[in-house]
């Protein structure tokens, strides 16, 4: 078998991969109760509700750091996937042979520290940031500089596994997992290095950033019963529920994994991207953006749409994304799209933002490595005007060669990618 | 692998606005000027006023981001028409962008009412909900997300190759800018918009700073005599993007090049005595430079600096030596962008034949960038 694609380029084989959802902590947790149709998302009771017009996410409450706040549960979440992926890669654990590239949520201080600033600045009237700034000075404060800076998340995780270079830290919205990825796979392509480390973390459901997207409407306000609140595709959405997750993903140089004896997982075959300059928040109404990284990828990857044997979909839920993921599926996959399984994992674990694209990276290799396609749960009520198979409420038994993975986000960003279980024409 | 040259700049700063503000500003020479007053007892470096109108037409557009986001917006602007880029549409519309950000801005009147209210609050987590409910502008979010420069970039200008953010303060820069010449020299790729915005006339960015100490506190200095009195940085507002584009393409475009980005390096030295200047000799030699220009990144931290300073006896000896940030301050994510806008503009003037670019993170990361006559 060939180890180069079709244009010459090394073939990027996968070879450990790591989860952690609220469904469970490792793949085979989460995968056997993303097959059986569960739901991670619950009421939070991280913080008080009161208030809030959503009061449920899929937050991950096994995991305990200190301090309690995005940057630490998202760099926790970053390690446990990424001692899971590395582990079963059977690379060295300390000294990996590669580069890092982590998807991580852009990080600021949180309310507790800006109460313990405030505090600490003995102002007993009105608080302004001058007072922040004052106990600032005393020194005391220190560790809370390298915490709340974007690089230092990548710092850690590339001190742990002693990765090479200088580590990538990036945002593209909701899309940041499969850009981690796409970022890895060009790396080994260009013949940088042999492997490289790609994650997507996000561990931040806090008051704030809840409310930041409560107040742009894009979250289901169906409190009542959580686990049946993400219902993408359903006439009845309302919004994405928040969710929180890590994945990792060990990339290596299809070559240099057979040689050293590796276990292949499957290979991330192509990738593709737009940019779309429609709007903040909303896609340009023709899809084309997301149509032309759906044909990009699949054309990187050498495959056609009729290669395609499931579409892992964004589905967040959202009134706006799933009929426009709908229709740009349906431009380019054309009759073949109403039989063609397509689902989303949001259904059962939310949207997990900056990690959603890793984390179905992950499912989407898992769904080729057990012929089993998981549900969309949730789908009671079909919406006439998205007319697709998306394997509704329990887990369906498919062989699946290729599959195709869909990430969509805020500024226009539209990433997806194409993992097979064996090169196309092998 | 194929030469990556530099046809556009885009350049916002203290010391003005476009490239030629800046050469001219760093030919003067003399102290730039900084705010001493408005952060007391931090000063920064404000950014000129700008008629924002004239990159960003619509008000719409201008209301929907915060001063960093708008900074870098503008500057962008500028790079496209530098490099005749603008009125191409189709030309934007396949254009790659890679933004090195940061993010944030917060709406400090709601911050501080909130923390004062907070201290009497019966029940402060559901104070913060409702308070935050209630006063939080919905356009906050997106006007403070990361990712949302890129966002607006490609609304205002066009620019919608497709693109990425990256994070990771004065690394980011760097590796924006590796990427991108990376893509571009093995193919990929052939055009890019490249660079990063720093809005510095902010509290909560002095805040994370001064927790980690790292803030010069007194009038301004160069950089290089600040070490010797405890050193620190002072931040900059600004913003630099770079068109970076394949020759074969610039010159199918008939678009002029400024200089050739011959490589770029970068590491994340584990921080101890002496490892900066390692990290810059090693940096140095992987790029095989030698040259007549540094522009450096210094920021005027204790030790880092120093270190610096004698690793550039050795790589450059003899070699026109500036700071960045004795010019602009410290942008953080725009620093190596900014670095790498006025060497190449020295040495398409013929003031230079080869520079180094460097960049000496303040707490991590060590990179530079080898630029040579196009």
């Amino acid at each position: 078998m060939a180890l180069r694609d079709r244009q010459g380029r090394p073939l990027v084989a996968v070879t450990g991969m790591g989860v952690v959802t609220s469904l469970g902590q490792g793949k085979d947790d989460t995968w056997a109760a993303l097959t059986a149709g569960k739901s991670g998302i619950h009421r939070i009771n991280r913080f008080p509700t009161e208030g809030l017009r959503t009061t449920i996410a899929g937050t991950i409450d096994h995991v305990d750091v200190e301090p309690f706040c995005a940057p630490m549960l998202s760099e926790r979440l970053a390690m446990l996937a990424a001692e899971e992926a590395v582990g079963q890669s059977g690379l060295a654990r300390e000294d990996f042979p590669g580069a890092l590239f982590i998807a991580v949520p852009p990080v600021e201080m949180e309310w507790p520290q800006r109460q313990a600033l405030a505090e600490a600045s003995g102002q007993t009237g009105d608080i302004t940031y001058k007072d922040l700034l004052k106990a600032a000075g005393s020194g005391r404060f220190k560790p809370w500089h390298d915490l709340f800076i974007f690089g230092t998340v990548a710092d850690r995780v590339a001190d742990r596994f002693g990765t090479r270079g200088s580590p990538i830290s990036l945002s593209t919205a909701c899309s940041s997992g499969a850009t981690a990825i796409q970022l890895g796979v060009e790396a080994i392509r260009r013949g940088e290095a042999d492997a490289a480390l790609c994650i997507g973390t996000d561990g931040s459901v806090n008051p704030e950033s809840l409310i930041r997207f409560s107040l742009l409407s894009a979250l289901s306000t169906q409190n009542e019963n959580p686990e049946a609140a993400s219902k993408p595709f359903s006439k009845n959405r309302d919004g994405f529920v928040m969710g929180e997750g890590g994945a990792a993903l060990v990339l290596e140089n299809a070559e240099s994994a057979k040689a050293r004896g590796a276990t292949i997982l499957g290979y991330v075959l192509g990738c593709g991207e737009k940019g779309d300059g429609f709007h903040r928040t909303r896609s340009s109404p023709d899809g084309m953006p997301a149509i032309t990284a759906i044909r990009q990828a699949l054309d990187d990857a050498g495959v056609s749409p009729e290669d395609i044997d499931y579409i892992n979909a964004h589905g967040t839920s959202t009134p706006e994304n799933d009929k426009m993921e709908a229709m740009s599926c349906t431009a380019v996959f054309g009759e073949r799209m109403a039989g063609l399984p397509i689902s989303s994992n949001k259904s059962m674990i939310g949207h997990t933002l900056t990690a959603a694209g890793a984390v179905e990276a992950v499912m989407s290799l898992l769904t080729m490595a057990t012929g089993r396609i998981p549900p969309t749960i949730n789908y009671q009520v079909p919406d006439p005007a998205i007319p697709l198979d998306v394997v509704p409420n329990v887990a369906r038994d498919a062989k699946v060669n290729y599959v195709l993975s869909n990430s969509f986000g805020f500024g226009g960003q539209n990433t997806c990618l194409v993992f097979g279980a064996e090169p196309k024409g092998a | 692998m194929r030469d990556v040259v530099i046809t556009g700049i885009g350049l916002v700063s203290g010391a003005g606005e476009g490239l030629d503000a800046h050469l001219a500003a760093l030919a003067a020479g003399g102290a730039p000027n900084t705010d001493t007053t408005t952060f007391e007892p931090f000063p920064v470096h404000p950014v000129v006023a700008l008629e924002w109108d004239r990159q960003i037409p619509k008000k719409s557009d201008q209301r929907q981001m915060e001063a960093w986001q708008r900074l870098g917006c503008y500057a962008a602007g500028l790079a496209l028409d530098a490099a005749g880029a603008k009125d191409d549409a189709a030309l934007k519309g396949r254009m790659q962008l890679i933004v090195s950000a940061g993010g944030g801005e917060r709406d400090y009147a709601v911050d501080g009412q909130i923390l004062t209210g907070l201290r009497q609050a019966k029940d402060p987590g559901v104070f913060l909900n409702e308070r935050l409910m209630g006063d939080l502008r919905p356009t906050l979010f997106l006007a403070q997300l990361s990712n949302l420069l890129a966002g607006n970039i490609s609304i205002v200008h066009g620019v919608t190759g497709a693109s990425r953010t990256f994070m990771g303060e004065e690394s980011s820069g760097v590796d924006a800018l590796r990427i991108a010449r990376e893509r571009i020299a093995s193919g990929q790729d052939d055009i890019f918009l490249v660079g990063g915005a720093y809005n510095a006339e902010r509290a909560d960015v002095l805040l994370i700073y001064e927790m980690g100490g790292f803030l010069w506190k007194k009038p301004y200095a160069s950089v290089w005599e600040r070490p010797a009195e405890g050193g620190g940085m002072i931040l900059g507002s600004g913003a630099c993007f770079l068109v970076l584009e394949s020759r074969e393409h610039a010159e199918a475009r008939g678009a002029k090049p400024l200089a050739v980005v011959a490589g770029i390096a970068s590491d994340r030295a584990r921080r101890r005595a002496g490892s900066v200047e390692e990290a810059l000799h090693a940096l140095a030699k992987q790029l095989g430079a030698k040259p007549d220009l540094v522009l450096s990144g210094a920021t005027g931290i204790k030790d880092i600096t120093e270190e610096e300073q004698a690793a550039l006896k050795d790589i450059a000896p003899g070699a026109a030596v500036h700071a960045t940030g004795n010019l602009v301050g410290h942008t953080i994510e725009a620093q190596a962008a900014t670095g790498v806008a006025l060497a190449a503009g020295l040495i398409a003037e013929g003031k230079a034949g080869e520079a180094l670019v460097t960049s000496v993170g303040h707490w991590r990361g060590e990179g530079a960038v080898r630029l040579t006559k196009a």
